[in-house]
C-alpha cells in the first residue's frame, strides 16, 4: 500500500515516465518527493495540535501572494501611502479582498504560530533531539514579529505612525547608543517618509527572504529528526522488517489528506473574518488607523496590535524603561533556551507530573491575561496585575530546571497510543 | 485558590465597566447600508450640507451612483453642483490655509470618518449641538466640547439648549452634569424627522467609509458554503485513506 502511493512520481511508463526519468537523471525530483513526502514516516497518532504547522505554511503562502498583488498598487511614500491603500480598497478590482486577506492573514499567522508553539510546549517537541528544529522555529517567530512591525507602518494610518514611534523608541532604552540607534533605524530624526521607504524594503523583500530560508531550514531539521507526537514516543525505536517505523505512516497521502480538513476549517474561520468582520472589532485593523498619520496628534489610546500585547504589558509593568525593555526582550528570548531549561525525562504532557502541568497552565493563563492587559489603558490595578502575571510568566521558564527535575512523571509506553476509527 | 480567583474577578468587574464607559454616552445610530433609499437620501444630505467644507477625497461620484442605483444623469442633476466630472472624487474648493484661519482647524476629510469614529459617534455628535454664547460659533457640542464646527444643521433641527445639574464634590468644587436638551427654537423638521435625517446621513457615511461592504457580505455566504462542502469532502477522503491505519 505505502509503496504504491509513490507510483505517480516515479512514473508509470509512457511519455510521462520518460519525462520523469529524464528529469531524475538531472535533478533528484523523485528522490526528493519520496524522502520528504511519500516515504517520510510520521507518527500515526498526531492530533488536532499538529494541524498548525501546515496551516502556518498556508498562511505564509497567502501572505506572499496577496502581498505581491498589494505591492502592485501600493505607494511607499508618506504623501501617497494612505491614499494608495484606500485606492486598493475602492478602485482596484478585488483590491478590498486582497487587502483584507493580507491584514487578516497577519493576525491569522500569529494565531496559528502561537498554537503551533503551544503544541511544542504540550508535547515537549523542543527536547532532544529537536533543539535546532525549535531554534529555527523561534527564529521564524522573531522574524515574523519584525515582519509584522514593519508591515504595520505601511498603511500610514495614525496608529501605524504612533505604534512605530513607540516601538522604535524602545531601542532608545539601550544604554549609551540608544538615541543614535533610534536615528539609525528611522533614518531620520522622527518617523518620516524615509522610515516608511526602508520599512517597505524590509517588509517586502528582506524579511520574507529570511523567513522562507528559515522555513526551509525548519523543515529540513524536522525531516532529519522526525516528527514528535502526543505521546512523545520515539517511533524510530520500533521498526518493522522493512525498516519503516511500526507506528509511522507515510506523510503522503495520510497527512496530506488529513491536513486538507485543517485547511478547510481554517479557511472557513478565515473567511468569516474577511467577509463579515474584517476589522475584528478593532483588533485586527485598529479604528484609529483609518485616520492618516498625524505627527502632531496621537490617537486617544495607543496599543500595539494584539499579538504583541503580552510583551507590551510586561514592558509597561516595569517602572524603569530600560529594565522594562530588557525584560520584554527576555520574555521573548527565553523561549530559545527551553530545550536546556527543561530537565524532564519525559516529553509529553500525558506523562508529565503535576508540577509541570501546574506551571504550564499558569503560564498559558498569564500569556492570555498579559495580552488582554496590554490592550487596556494603564490603571494602578492593571499595572499591578501585569506585574503579578509577568512574575508567573517568568517563573515558568526560570523555575523550569527545578520543577522538571523533581516532578513525578509517569512511565512512557514504547508504542504510541492510537485507536483506529 | 478558587476564592482568590473569585475575589480577583469581582475586583476586575467594576473596572471593566468603567473603562468601557469613557466619554459621553453615545446613542445607537442603527444604520443599515442595505437600505438603498436611506443611502440615497443620505447622499443628498451629504452633498448639500457637508460637502461645502468637508471633502471625501477617496469617494468617486460615479461609484456612489453605481452603488446607490442612480443613473449618471440623476447623479449630475441631483448630487453634483460645481462642474465636476462623474469620475471625479468628492473634493472641495476650500483652501486648507484659509479653512485653518477661519475655523482654527482644517475640516477633516470624511471618507473614512465612520470607520475611525464609528456611526454611533457621528449620529450622537450631529444631534448634540446646543446654544453656547461663549463660543464664537454660538454653539457647542456635548460629544466634542469646544468643537470648531458650527451647528450647520440648526435650520433643520432648531436650537437646543442644554440643561445642567449641579452638585458640589468632596473637594468642595462645583461640578455640573448634563441632564437633557430642550428645544428652544423649533426647526423645519420635527425631532423625529431630524433624527431620521441624521440617520440617513450617517448611513451614507458608513457606506462611504467602505463601499466594498455592500459586496463583501453577499460574497461571504457562497464562499463559506463552498468551503464547508470542501471540508466535508476532505473529511470523507481522509476517512477513506485512513481505513487501513490500525
Amino acid at each position: 500500500m505505502m509503496g504504491s502511493t509513490s507510483q505517480s512520481a516515479s512514473g508509470g511508463g509512457g511519455r510521462l515516465g520518460a519525462l520523469t526519468a529524464w528529469i531524475d537523471d538531472r535533478f533528484p525530483m523523485t528522490a526528493l518527493w519520496k524522502s520528504q513526502v511519500s516515504e517520510y514516516y510520521a507518527p500515526k497518532n498526531m492530533n488536532f495540535w499538529y494541524f498548525f504547522g501546515s496551516l502556518a505554511m498556508l498562511v505564509l503562502v497567502l501572505q506572499i501572494v496577496t502581498g505581491i498583488f498589494l505591492t502592485m498598487n501600493y505607494k511607499p511614500s508618506a504623501a501617497d501611502a494612505f491614499g494608495s491603500v484606500e485606492y486598493i480598497m475602492r478602485d482596484v478590482e478585488w483590491g478590498w479582498l486582497i487587502r483584507y486577506m493580507h491584514s487578516t492573514g497577519a493576525s491569522a499567522f500569529f494565531i496559528v504560530v502561537y498554537l503551533h508553539m503551544f503544541r511544542a510546549l504540550l508535547y515537549g517537541s523542543y527536547q532532544k533531539p529537536r533543539e535546532l528544529l525549535w531554534i529555527f522555529g523561534m527564529l521564524i517567530y522573531l522574524v515574523l514579529m519584525g515582519e509584522a512591525f514593519f508591515g504595520y507602518l505601511l498603511p500610514w494610518g495614525n496608529m501605524s505612525y504612533w505604534g512605530a514611534q513607540v516601538i522604535v523608541s524602545l531601542f532608545g532604552a539601550v544604554p549609551v547608543v540608544g538615541d543614535s540607534l533610534m536615528e539609525w533605524i528611522r533614518g531620520d530624526f522622527f518617523i518620516s517618509d524615509i522610515t516608511l521607504n526602508r520599512f517597505f524594503a524590509m517588509h517586502v523583500i528582506a524579511l520574507p527572504l529570511v523567513l522562507v530560508f528559515l522555513v526551509i531550514a525548519h523543515l529540513m531539521a524536522l525531516h532529519e529528526v522526525g516528527s514528535n507526537n502526543p505521546d512523545g514516543v520515539d517511533i524510530k525505536k520500533v521498526k518493522g522488517p522493512d525498516g519503516i517505523p511500526l507506528d509511522g505512516i507515510a506523510f503522503h497521502p495520510y497527512y496530506t489528506v488529513k491536513d486538507l480538513i485543517g485547511v478547510g476549517v481554517f479557511l472557513i474561520l478565515f473567511s468569516l473574518v474577511i467577509f463579515f468582520a474584517p476589522t475584528m472589532g478593532g483588533y485586527f485593523l485598529e479604528y484609529a488607523n483609518f485616520e492618516p498619520a498625524n505627527p502632531l496628534q496621537t490617537p486617544p489610546h495607543i496599543a500595539p496590535v494584539w499579538y504583541f500585547t503580552p510583551f507590551y504589558a510586561i514592558l509597561r509593568a516595569v517602572p524603569s524603561k530600560s529594565l522594562g525593555a530588557a525584560l520584554m526582550g527576555l520574555a521573548v528570548v527565553l523561549f530559545l533556551f527551553l530545550p536546556w531549561l527543561d530537565r524532564g525525562k519525559v516529553k509529553s504532557i500525558r506523562y508529565r507530573g503535576p508540577l509541570f502541568k501546574f506551571f504550564l497552565v499558569s503560564f498559558t493563563i498569564s500569556f492570555v491575561v498579559l495580552g488582554w492587559l496590554g490592550l487596556q489603558p494603564v490603571t494602578p490595578l492593571f499595572t499591578n496585575l501585569a506585574r503579578l502575571f509577568a512574575v508567573v510568566y517568568f517563573a515558568f521558564f526560570l523555575l523550569m530546571p527545578w520543577y522538571t527535575t523533581i516532578d513525578k512523571t509517569k512511565p512512557v509506553p514504547t508504542r504510541v497510543t492510537y485507536h483506529a476509527h | 485558590m478558587r476564592t482568590k480567583l473569585l475575589a480577583l474577578a469581582a475586583a476586575l468587574l467594576p473596572v471593566a465597566a468603567l473603562a468601557a464607559g469613557g466619554g459621553a454616552h453615545l446613542d445607537k445610530a442603527n444604520v443599515d447600508v442595505g437600505n438603498r433609499a436611506s443611502l440615497q437620501r443620505g447622499a443628498a444630505n451629504f452633498v448639500n450640507y457637508c460637502l461645502g467644507c468637508h471633502s471625501a477625497q477617496y469617494v468617486r461620484y460615479n461609484r456612489v451612483a453605481a452603488d446607490l442605483g442612480i443613473t449618471d444623469q440623476q447623479l449630475i442633476d441631483n448630487l453634483m453642483f460645481t462642474g465636476e466630472r462623474p469620475h471625479d472624487t468628492m473634493r472641495i474648493a476650500i483652501n486648507a490655509d484659509h479653512a485653518k484661519r477661519w475655523f482654527g482647524v482644517v475640516p477633516p476629510d470624511l471618507s473614512l470618518i465612520a470607520r475611525s469614529r464609528g456611526a454611533d459617534y457621528i449620529y450622537t455628535f450631529l444631534r448634540s449641538f446646543y446654544a453656547d454664547p461663549a463660543r464664537a460659533t454660538g454653539s457647542n457640542n456635548l460629544v466634542l466640547p469646544g468643537t470648531a464646527m458650527p451647528h450647520v444643521l440648526w435650520e433643520l433641527q432648531g436650537v437646543q439648549e442644554a440643561v445642567w445639574e449641579g452638585h458640589v464634590d468632596a473637594a468642595g468644587n462645583a461640578q455640573r452634569h448634563f441632564k437633557e436638551f430642550t428645544l428652544a427654537t423649533p426647526g423645519k423638521l420635527t425631532p423625529e424627522q431630524y433624527d431620521g435625517f441624521v440617520r440617513d446621513t450617517v448611513n451614507f457615511l458608513e457606506y462611504m467609509a467602505e463601499p466594498a461592504q455592500l459586496k463583501r457580505r453577499a460574497l461571504g455566504f457562497p464562499v463559506i458554503a463552498f468551503l464547508i462542502f470542501f471540508t466535508l469532502l476532505a473529511w470523507a477522503l481522509k476517512k477513506e485513506f485512513w481505513k487501513d491505519v490500525r
